[in-house]
């Protein structure tokens, strides 16, 4: 259907798409761009990122990226991976069969529900930040990475209810049909009918949890101190005033967005359903 | 964290079962609650995680309470309230939270709408292209705001002066960018990260369109601005409101690059950050839980205005 259209507009200024192909290649590289310096950046020791004018020919070390590693980062990249996986699977773990009794088999008032889950994302998370602080100051929960993964699953698990829902509202009705004519229980017919066929959706949501929970920084930085912080506030930390530190900086910045970047272009074509909670496909 | 909690499932499920007696209620009720079990734990979750601290925020909002002056702890009325809100530093920041929203959410959304009309078109590399202006919105937001505020505004060896130097030589100017235009420093760096997110759901919504009737359109005559113009835009409205209102509620909350860029310095203090600094720096409780409250109050009014004219698209996605 759109290669019609294109014949249609195409005939009348074929010179101007390809002006405009090469201006959508402009605008796109310079999007791009400031991540490619940041990624030529941090391959370049910390005296050649420094110059003014800069030097792109200078040669590449992965000097910037043996300081960043030597400032001991792991321990906050594994709580960044358990808090994110962790709390993925519970959002999962909670949607699915929620979506279900929003979708399949509608409970009554169910768009009210909905609206509620959509609502909690309206309202800002610095609101709730000193309670939560209150009550896991009294009960010795500070610091803890449990404290994040229960707090991400709330932050993440309207988006996860919402792509959920778009999805098994797609799930044809014959096949649920058939499932409870055979006997099949709930969670049977969840674990063995609904959840192979929306396996690419519910794939699509963890994907974009898992971006928004490796991302978070405010509760992670008021919440946990030297034992549970994440890669984000570590991030934040190691910034000095002393010293050259642009490579390293740049090369801290890469290897804490990879997981991010692989996550989103592997989720590319979802990207948007999931930002807009649904409402877009 | 919302107000809007609805125990309304629950009433509705009571108002809707007849009073006991019949059999068929009984069946009826078991039914009921058939359908809810899926639905309940992910609701008694959230219900607990996010609507309990808020009530809870709503009560220390009221009271006098300082971590560092234990023994004043009590009741303060509405006084927390009345010095947030002649704090001159609080009008500020909510001035500079609307400056930041409106500045982020507008130059984004026009930049977004310009970049999702030239991606609509057939070219060679599409794919390419779209991929490159989706990164920087894949990059973690910490990381990207040290990327702007170290490696591109640096007065001394960014990336700015540096193309300075390159254009027009040693005695090239070097501005402090962030000094200078602190808050636009921020606005931008945010436009970056913001637009591809506004260029994704402009582009869904432009290939959503009727193509037969663009198509009728331009035979009998009508020019690519009419189109655009008469049945582009007034397609494309939803999606621009849409796409305004999901970026206004996490740019209101924006913290990370107010925190990386300026640290709230040089007049750039948003709500969010100022909410963070009189509770983790100052310690106190009662003033941050008033301002919190206020925040909630302000975003609730936006979001059930905003929400109402873009819950056509919720509701179309609802009604399946």
């Amino acid at each position: 259907m759109s290669g019609q259209v294109t014949i249609v507009t195409g005939k009348k200024n074929r010179g101007g798409g390809f002006v405009l192909g090469g201006l959508a290649w402009i605008v796109g590289i310079l999007f791009v761009l400031p991540v490619l310096w940041m990624l030529l950046t941090s391959f370049h020791s910390e005296e050649d990122a420094a110059k003014n004018p800069p030097d792109l020919g200078a040669p590449l070390t992965l000097a910037g990226y043996k300081s960043f590693f030597d400032t001991g980062p792991w321990p906050s990249i594994a709580n960044s991976l358990t808090a994110s996986i962790l709390s993925t699977a519970l959002v999962i773990l909670l949607a699915f069969p929620a979506a279900y009794a929003l979708s399949i088999r509608p409970v009554k008032k169910w768009t009210d529900v909905l609206f509620f889950f959509l609502s909690t994302k309206m309202l800002p998370v610095v609101a709730g930040l000193l309670p939560i602080y209150l009550f896991a100051q009294s009960v010795g929960f500070l610091d803890n990475v449990w404290l994040l993964i229960i707090l991400y699953t709330s932050m993440n698990l309207p988006i996860a209810v919402w792509m959920l829902r778009s999805f098994l509202s797609e799930v044809p009705v014959e096949i649920l049909e058939a499932a409870s004519v055979d006997g099949a229980t709930l969670s049977r017919t969840l674990r063995s009918v609904v959840a192979p066929i929306v396996t690419p959706g519910i794939a699509s949501a963890a994907l974009i949890c898992f971006i928004f929970s490796w991302n978070e920084l405010l509760f992670a930085r008021v919440l946990t101190g030297t034992v549970a912080q994440t890669a984000p506030v570590f991030l934040t930390g190691f910034v000095t005033s002393q010293g050259l530190f642009l490579a390293k900086v740049c090369a801290a910045s890469i290897v804490v967005s990879l997981p991010v970047l692989i996550a989103g272009f592997a989720a590319q074509d979802k990207l948007v359903q999931g930002l807009s909670l649904g409402a877009v496909k | 964290m919302s107000v809007e909690a609805k125990p309304d499932t629950k009433a509705a499920g009571r108002h809707a079962t007849p009073p006991p007696g019949s059999e068929g209620t009984l069946m009826r009720r078991t039914g009921d609650w058939a359908r809810r079990a899926p639905l309940l734990p992910a609701l008694v979750f959230m219900i607990i995680v996010t609507q309990l601290p808020f009530v809870v925020t709503i009560v220390v909002s009221f009271m006098d309470w300082n971590a560092y002056y234990p023994d004043e702890r009590g009741f303060a009325g509405i006084d927390n309230f009345r010095r947030v809100i002649t704090d001159a530093n609080t009008r500020h920041a909510i001035w500079v939270t609307i400056l930041l929203t409106a500045g982020v959410v507008l130059i984004s959304l026009v930049l977004g709408l310009l970049i999702a009309l030239l991606l609509d078109r057939k070219f060679r590399g599409r794919g390419i292209v779209r991929t490159m202006m989706i990164t920087p919105f894949l990059v973690v937001p910490v990381a990207a705001a040290l990327l702007w505020k170290h490696a591109l505004y640096n007065p001394t060896y960014g990336l700015f002066n540096g193309v300075l130097k390159w254009l027009f030589g040693d005695n090239a100017p070097q501005p402090d960018w962030i000094s200078n235009q602190p808050l636009w420093s921020i606005i931008f760096a945010l436009v970056w990260q913001w637009t591809p997110f506004m260029m994704l759901i402009l582009l869904a919504g432009l290939q959503s369109r009727p193509l037969d009737v663009i198509e009728a359109a331009g035979i009998d005559g009508a020019n690519q601005w009419e189109i655009f113009r008469y049945m582009t835009l007034p397609h494309l409205r939803q999606y621009l409101e849409l796409s305004a209102l999901l970026g206004s509620i996490y740019v209101v909350q924006n913290f990370d690059a107010v925190f990386t860029i300026t640290s709230g310095g040089l007049g750039t203090a948003n709500l969010p950050y100022t909410i963070y600094q009189t509770f983790y720096t100052a310690h106190d409780y009662g003033r941050a839980s008033a301002a919190g409250v206020i925040v909630v109050i302000g975003t609730i009014a936006i979001a059930t205005f905003a929400l109402r004219s873009v819950s056509t698209l919720f509701r179309e996605e609802t009604g399946r």
